[in-house]
């Protein structure tokens, strides 16, 4: 139980929550990387390299970055733009947490109950979760987690979550800006200027 | 009323530097505590021996303290009531106890299953047939697995704390789960003692229902919409999935309030002595009866130690496990005839040969410290 790790599924049919098999959320400064506590610093680090290594990243915003519901949103939600313009990644939104009866399309929509499928569709091996509220997306990072090889990282912006391969805690406009200088000074390092 | 100001920090309402004592039972305790607790509701509906305790909180109301309170039209009507409330994203307290709690059963799962951070007390007392208003602690084993967090007083200094504190671990993002703060009926809410409460003129900082982590209530969004259409009426894997995986989540989050109760109740349990050979592990009342009972032992020369069991859900698993590791003997009296809590320690330690699941006393009846010391010597050749 206490070397338990959070990595990349599939992981099998329904696999344990996180947080009841010794993963700790992360204190302030600190964040998760695949169920071990590590610097923010080092986790910004590795989001960065795995968006960037990543064929086909996606991030798929919550309500709480697409609706423009309280001061810093709008920022936050065009910093995330230049981010994913930054990684090249495609952008679902996730606007609502409805089941959709009786199917979805995972063509054009994503829902965090039936992740899954929109992974498997659209081929997708690196998301990030943002702006999603965080018992849902501890809800569909775990499915992810029992039945995709999706590499799941969140981004949040309360106390992170255990069922994400790297997640961040207490993240807002100043640290997506940071991500997105790490990801330009590694894209400089390695000659990619476009 | 008094005019009262909003806490900066929470610290400022659990650990105050002005404090007072008075002379009150478990009842006036809650009010004390509800007084303090910037609650924006309250719902009651009538049973004992919980009746006394809404009482009160109705005339914090009637003094201004509480916006909303009203009385439901059963125990079923008032915990969905609160639902609701909670849902639209206030703070809100009820409390019920013995047949009230199981009218009311439903709603338990689904408080926990719409990470409603609910503060209930209940008072226990009898629930089976021949009717009895008496304390028994039979209920806790039935909401032992609903997904709420559940602390047990064992007397009204307790019970002021731990329902004040309530607040706190609930209210957490990560946490966001119903509490429900257990009392022993009668011998708690309706026995006088000394209480230190904090100042009357301070209350804790309002809930904030945007740090939940479901939204508030939105009749075309979650909870609400989830309640309409079930993730289970489809028929498919993911449909389960989601399911299977929300309860897990419920668990998570239980698991996480474990560093809020060591924040805010200074841990899962207390202990006294637990070198000793002989440790009795009790929760509620059951704790003071132990207390005599181990100064009848300390006078026969037989050394006892005590584990004090604040929070059952989640358990202290480990801390148990470290404080049985050395014990020759571990008893646990009750106030139930089923053994709850003994069934729980005998769970998780090693060789639970050695848990004596005595005495049990239920239906009212009162536990004689000496009942205690009987099994307390009956476990001294195996010390030796």
């Amino acid at each position: 139980m206490d070397s338990y790790r959070v990595k990349a599924g599939p992981e099998g049919y329904l696999p344990p929550a996180a947080a009841c098999v010794g993963i700790c959320l992360p204190e302030r400064g600190h964040a998760l990387l695949e169920g071990e506590l590590v610097p923010e610093e080092r986790a910004l680090e590795e989001i960065a390299r795995r968006l960037l290594a990543a064929g086909n990243p996606v991030f798929f915003p919550g309500p709480l970055i697409l609706w423009d519901w309280k001061e810093g949103v709008a920022e936050k939600a065009r910093a995330l733009q230049v981010l994913a313009r930054e990684v090249r990644a495609k952008i679902i939104p996730m606007p609502d947490y409805r089941p959709k009866y009786p199917m979805i399309n995972p063509a054009v929509e994503i829902n965090p109950n039936h992740p899954n499928l929109t992974i498997w569709h659209n081929h997708i091996d690196v998301c990030v979760f943002i702006g999603v509220h965080c018992h849902y997306a501890n809800v569909a990072l775990k499915i992810i987690r029992g039945g995709t090889d999706c590499y799941t990282i969140a981004i949040c912006g309360e106390v992170g979550h255990e069922d994400a391969m790297i997640s961040l805690r207490d993240a807002g406009l100043r640290t997506l800006e940071r991500l997105t200088a790490m990801v330009r000074e590694m894209k400089r390092k390695a000659g990619d200027v476009g | 009323m008094i005019e009262q100001r909003v806490a900066l920090m929470v610290d400022e309402v659990f650990q105050p530097t002005r404090c007072e004592s008075r002379f009150i039972t478990g009842s006036e305790a809650v009010k004390e505590a509800i007084q303090r607790s910037n609650i924006t509701m309250a719902i009651a509906y009538p049973i004992t021996p919980q009746s006394e305790s809404m009482h009160l909180v109705g005339d914090l109301y009637a003094e201004g303290y509480i916006p909303d309170y009203f009385r439901g039209e059963s125990e079923f009507a008032v915990m969905g009531q609160v639902a609701g409330a909670a849902m639209g994203g206030v703070r809100v307290f009820t409390a019920t106890g013995g047949p009230g709690t199981l009218r009311a059963f439903e709603m338990f799962p689904c408080w926990a299953g719409m990470r409603l951070p609910i503060v209930c007390c209940f008072f226990t007392r009898g629930v089976n047939s021949p009717l009895s208003i008496q304390p028994d602690t039979i209920e806790m084993a039935f909401l032992l697995d609903t997904g709420i967090i559940m602390l047990h007083a064992e007397g009204a200094q307790d019970l002021y704390d731990f329902t004040l504190r309530a607040f706190a671990i609930a209210e957490q993002t990560d946490v966001h789960i119903p509490v429900g703060v257990f009392a022993d009926g009668f011998f708690v809410t309706h026995t006088r003692e000394m209480v230190t409460v904090g100042p009357p003129d301070v209350k804790l900082p309002p809930y904030d229902p945007h740090r939940s982590p479901v939204p508030a209530m939105d009749m075309e969004g979650v909870p609400v919409r989830h309640m309409r259409d079930p993730f289970v009426m489809k028929s498919n894997f993911i449909s389960y999935a989601a399911h299977a995986s929300w309860q897990q989540e419920i668990l998570a989050a239980v698991e996480r309030s474990r560093k809020y109760v060591h924040e805010y109740l200074g841990g899962l349990l207390e202990t006294e002595n637990e070198e000793a050979d002989i440790l009795i592990m009790a929760a509620g009342t059951a704790v003071s009866q132990s207390r005599e009972a181990i100064q009848l032992a300390r006078a026969q020369g037989i050394d006892v130690g005590l584990v004090k069991i604040k929070c059952l859900r989640p358990f202290p698993t480990e801390e148990i496990q470290h404080l049985a590791r050395r014990a020759r003997a571990i008893v646990v009296p009750e106030f139930n005839r089923v053994g709850w809590l003994a069934r729980e320690i005998k769970s998780v330690v090693e060789d639970n040969s050695r848990v004596v699941g005595a005495p049990r006393v239920f239906g009212g009846m009162t536990m004689p410290s000496e009942m205690i010391l009987a099994q307390l010597q009956a476990c001294v050749p195996a010390t030796r």
